[in-house]
C-alpha cells in the first residue's frame, strides 16, 4: 500500500462485465448465446411518451360514472364472422411446446374471462387450447407443424405470420429438452432433436403469393373467419401496405421489445426497430390506402400495463397483444422461486433460458413435474385480473383525455420526452410544437 | 357425374360444392371445365370424391385435400397438394414449385416434371414423380417418401429427417445432412409399393436410396457452415 493518490478502477462503458462475460463464454463453448423474452437493452419505449390530459380546451369524463367503450372488433374487412372481444388486449401467440399444457390452458381461461382471444403457435392447436379459449386465433407458420384443416376450421381467426419483432428474418427454435413425446408427435419429429422452424414460408414468397395464400386458406374456411397477417418491426410501412394488398384483415404488428422462446441473443438484441417507431409508419400506410379502422391493427412488443395500451390506441393502433407481460402475470421470473433460480445461475427477472426447459415456475417446460406447479386455474384467475387492471387503467387515462372510447384517443393527447422518442413517433416533443423532421421545418 | 364450369360459375361455389360433399354423397364423380389456370381449385375437400380437372391450374390446387382423388388433366402450378393430409392428386403434365409442401399424408402423382422444392417440409406424405425434380427438392423433409424417376437437381434433400428419397437418375448435389443410404430388401419392397401406386414403369433395383445423416440434429459448432 502507498499513500500516494490512485485512480479509481474504471468499468469500461464498451467492455462491461456483461460483454467480457459473453465473450468468455464464447471462447469457451464456440457456440452462439441462445435465451427466450425480448430485447434487455434500453431502448426509446411507451415511457417516453406522456399523456396531455384534459384542460381548458378539452374536458375529462368522470372517473367512475361516464362510460368508457373498450370493445373492439377485428376482421371487419372480408370476414363473415369477424372476432368480438371486450378488451382490444389480447394474447400473442405461443407455442404448445415452448409452453407447458398448463400454461396454454391458463392463458386460454384467462382471456375467456376477460373477453379477449389466444393464440396457437408454433406447433399446432391443442384440444385443451382450443377447449378453454372462447377467441382463439390459430398461426399458420412456415413450419407448418400440426397443420390441418380440421384446427383451421375450428379457429375463429388465422394468422398468416410473416415475422417476429424478437427475430424478423429468423426462424423458430425449441431444443430437444423440450421435444418430449407430445410435442415430438404433434411435430411429427424425432424425440430430443434440437428442432429449427424455417424462417420463410415453404410455398409461397412475396406479397403477390402470399395474396394467393390467402385466397387458398379463406376457400378452405368459407371466408368466414378473419385472417391476421403477422409481422415483424422491420419496414413496417411497406409491410403494412403489402399486408393490406395481399387481402389481411388485420395487420399484427410486433416490435422489437416482443419476446420469442428462444433464438440467439445477437438476433433479439440487434435486429429490429423498437415498437414505438413502428407503430405510426403502420397507421400512416392504413390511411394512405384508406385502410384504417378497415384493417384493424394489432401492435404487441414490451406492453406492460394501461398506460402502454392507451399510448398505442393514441398512436392508431386498434389493440394490443401481450406475451412476456402474459407469462409474468401467470407466475415467471417470480421472486418466490428465487433460490432456485441461484441454482440455474440466474436471479428471478433474469430468467432468460426459456429453451432449456427447467423453467422454476412451470411455464416454459414440458417437464412434467415443474409444469404441475402452475395450476392452470388459478393462472386464468390472474391473467383475467391483470387484464382487467391494464383496461381500467386505459379507461382512466382515456377519461382524462376526454375519451369515450379508447380507440378516440389520438396523437394530440400525447407528449414525448425524449427526442428519439418525438422523432419516432412524430409526437411533438414535450414543451414545444416541434418533432423531429416534422413538416415545415428546417431540423 | 357433375360438371362444373368455373369460367362461368366462380371458385367459390366450386369448393363450398366440394367442401359439402359429405362422406356418403352419391355424387363421387365431378368435372371441372374451363379452369383457366385457376388458383385454389378443390382445396379443402374431404369426402371420397373423384374430382377430374379437364386442363391447367394454378397455385394449390389440391391444397389440404382429405379422402378426395383430385386429378388435373393438364399441368399444375406452384403448391399443388400442399399440406395434404390423405388422398391422392394426380397430375399428367408437369409441376411447378412447392408440389406436395408440408403434405402430411396421402399421395401425389406428377407423371411429367416437378420443379424446384418439390416435397418441400413433406410430413409424412408419399410423391412419386415419373420425371425429374428441381432444386432443393425435399428441404427439411420430416417423414413419408419422395420417389424420383428421372433426374434431382441440386441440393436434393438439405437440412433432411426422416423422409425417405428414392432417385433412379442422376443427383446433381446432395444438400446438407443428406446422404446415400444402403437398399435394403425393405425399402425394395417399399418402393415397389410406391411405384404401383405411382403407375410407374421402373424397377425398385435402378434406384438409390437417400437420407438424412442425422448430424444436424443438435446444434453443434462443427455443423456450422
Amino acid at each position: 500500500m502507498t499513500d500516494k493518490p490512485q485512480t479509481l478502477p474504471i468499468q469500461s462503458a464498451t467492455f462491461t462485465q456483461e460483454v467480457n462475460a459473453e465473450i468468455r463464454r464464447a471462447a469457451a463453448t464456440g457456440i452462439y448465446d441462445i435465451r427466450g423474452g425480448g430485447a434487455k437493452r434500453k431502448l426509446p419505449h411507451f415511457d417516453d411518451l406522456l399523456f396531455l390530459g384534459a384542460s381548458m380546451s378539452r374536458y375529462p369524463l368522470e372517473g367512475y360514472r361516464e362510460a368508457c367503450g373498450t370493445n373492439v372488433t377485428l376482421g371487419t374487412r372480408f370476414a363473415e364472422n369477424p372476432i368480438e372481444l371486450k378488451t382490444p388486449i389480447t394474447i400473442a401467440g405461443m407455442s404448445f411446446g415452448a409452453l407447458s399444457g398448463q400454461a396454454k390452458e391458463a392463458l386460454g381461461r384467462g382471456a375467456t374471462l376477460a373477453g379477449t382471444s389466444t393464440t396457437t403457435g408454433d406447433g399446432g392447436m391443442t384440444p385443451e387450447e382450443r377447449g378453454h379459449s372462447n377467441k382463439l386465433v390459430y398461426q399458420y407458420l412456415p413450419s407448418r407443424y400440426g397443420m390441418n384443416p380440421d384446427d383451421l376450421r375450428r379457429a375463429d381467426a388465422v394468422e398468416m405470420v410473416v415475422g417476429q419483432g424478437a427475430k424478423p428474418g429468423g426462424g423458430g427454435m425449441l431444443l430437444g429438452q423440450k421435444i418430449s413425446d407430445r410435442v415430438a408427435e404433434m411435430r411429427n419429429l424425432p424425440k430430443g432433436i434440437d428442432q429449427r422452424s424455417a424462417c420463410r414460408h415453404p410455398d409461397w414468397t412475396g406479397p403477390d403469393d402470399l395474396e394467393i395464400k390467402i385466397l387458398e386458406i379463406r376457400e378452405i374456411t368459407g371466408w368466414k373467419i378473419p385472417i391476421y397477417v403477422k409481422v415483424g418491426g422491420a419496414r413496417p410501412y411497406f409491410d403494412t401496405t403489402l399486408a393490406i394488398k395481399a387481402g389481411a384483415d388485420v395487420v399484427v404488428l410486433d416490435g422489437m421489445q416482443g419476446g420469442t422462446a428462444a433464438t440467439q441473443d445477437v438476433f433479439i438484441e440487434h435486429v429490429g426497430q423498437p415498437t414505438i417507431a413502428c407503430i405510426r409508419e403502420a397507421v400512416k400506410a392504413l390511411q394512405d390506402l384508406d385502410m384504417h379502422r378497415k384493417v384493424q391493427l394489432i401492435v404487441s412488443g414490451g406492453i406492460r400495463n394501461g398506460a402502454d395500451v392507451a399510448k398505442c390506441m393514441a398512436l392508431g393502433a386498434d389493440a394490443v397483444a401481450i406475451g412476456t407481460a402474459a407469462l409474468i402475470a401467470l407466475g415467471d421470473n417470480d421472486p418466490k422461486w428465487e433460490a432456485e433460480y441461484n441454482k440455474l445461475g440466474t436471479t428471478a427477472g433474469a430468467y432468460d433460458d426459456w429453451h432449456e426447459g427447467q423453467d422454476p415456475a412451470g411455464i416454459t417446460t414440458q417437464d412434467p413435474e415443474l409444469a404441475k406447479r402452475l395450476d392452470p386455474i388459478e393462472g386464468g384467475r390472474r391473467l383475467n385480473n391483470y387484464l382487467k387492471v391494464m383496461t381500467l387503467e386505459a379507461q382512466t387515462i382515456a377519461r382524462a383525455c376526454g375519451k369515450n372510447h379508447l380507440h378516440n384517443l389520438e396523437p394530440e393527447d400525447l407528449c414525448a420526452v425524449t427526442l428519439e422518442a418525438a422523432a419516432m413517433t412524430k409526437i411533438p416533443l414535450a414543451g414545444t410544437d416541434w418533432y423531429p423532421g416534422k413538416p415545415g421545418t428546417d431540423y | 357425374m357433375q360438371t362444373y364450369d368455373l369460367e362461368a360459375d366462380g371458385l367459390r361455389g366450386l369448393n363450398a360444392a366440394l367442401q359439402a360433399q359429405a362422406t356418403e354423397t352419391n355424387q363421387t364423380v365431378w368435372e371441372v371445365v374451363n379452369p383457366r389456370g385457376s388458383h385454389a381449385i378443390a382445396v379443402g375437400l374431404d369426402a371420397p370424391i373423384e374430382v377430374n380437372v379437364k386442363g391447367s391450374t394454378g397455385y394449390y390446387c389440391g391444397g389440404m385435400n382429405k379422402q378426395a382423388t383430385v386429378h388435373v388433366h393438364g399441368s399444375a402450378g406452384p403448391g399443388v397438394a400442399e399440406n395434404m393430409m390423405s388422398g391422392t392428386v394426380v397430375i399428367e403434365g408437369d409441376a411447378s414449385q412447392y408440389a406436395g409442401a408440408t403434405g402430411h399424408g396421402g399421395t401425389l402423382v406428377i407423371k411429367g416434371n416437378a420443379s424446384s422444392r418439390c416435397g418441400i417440409s413433406m410430413k409424412g406424405i408419399d410423391i412419386i414423380v415419373h420425371g425429374n425434380v428441381g432444386h432443393m427438392s425435399a428441404f427439411m423433409g420430416q417423414s413419408g417418401n419422395l420417389v424420383v424417376c428421372g433426374d434431382a437437381g441440386e441440393a436434393l434433400g438439405d437440412s433432411l429427417y426422416e423422409a425417405r428419397l428414392f432417385v433412379r437418375g442422376s443427383v446433381k448435389s446432395l444438400g446438407a445432412d443428406c446422404v446415400e443410404k444402403e437398399m435394403r430388401p425393405e425399402h425394395l419392397e417399399m418402393l415397389a409399393d410406391l411405384l404401383a401406386r405411382g403407375k410407374c414403369d421402373a424397377k425398385p433395383e435402378d434406384f438409390k436410396r437417400y437420407g438424412s445423416a442425422r448430424k444436424l440434429y443438435n446444434f453443434d459448432i462443427d455443423n456450422a457452415y
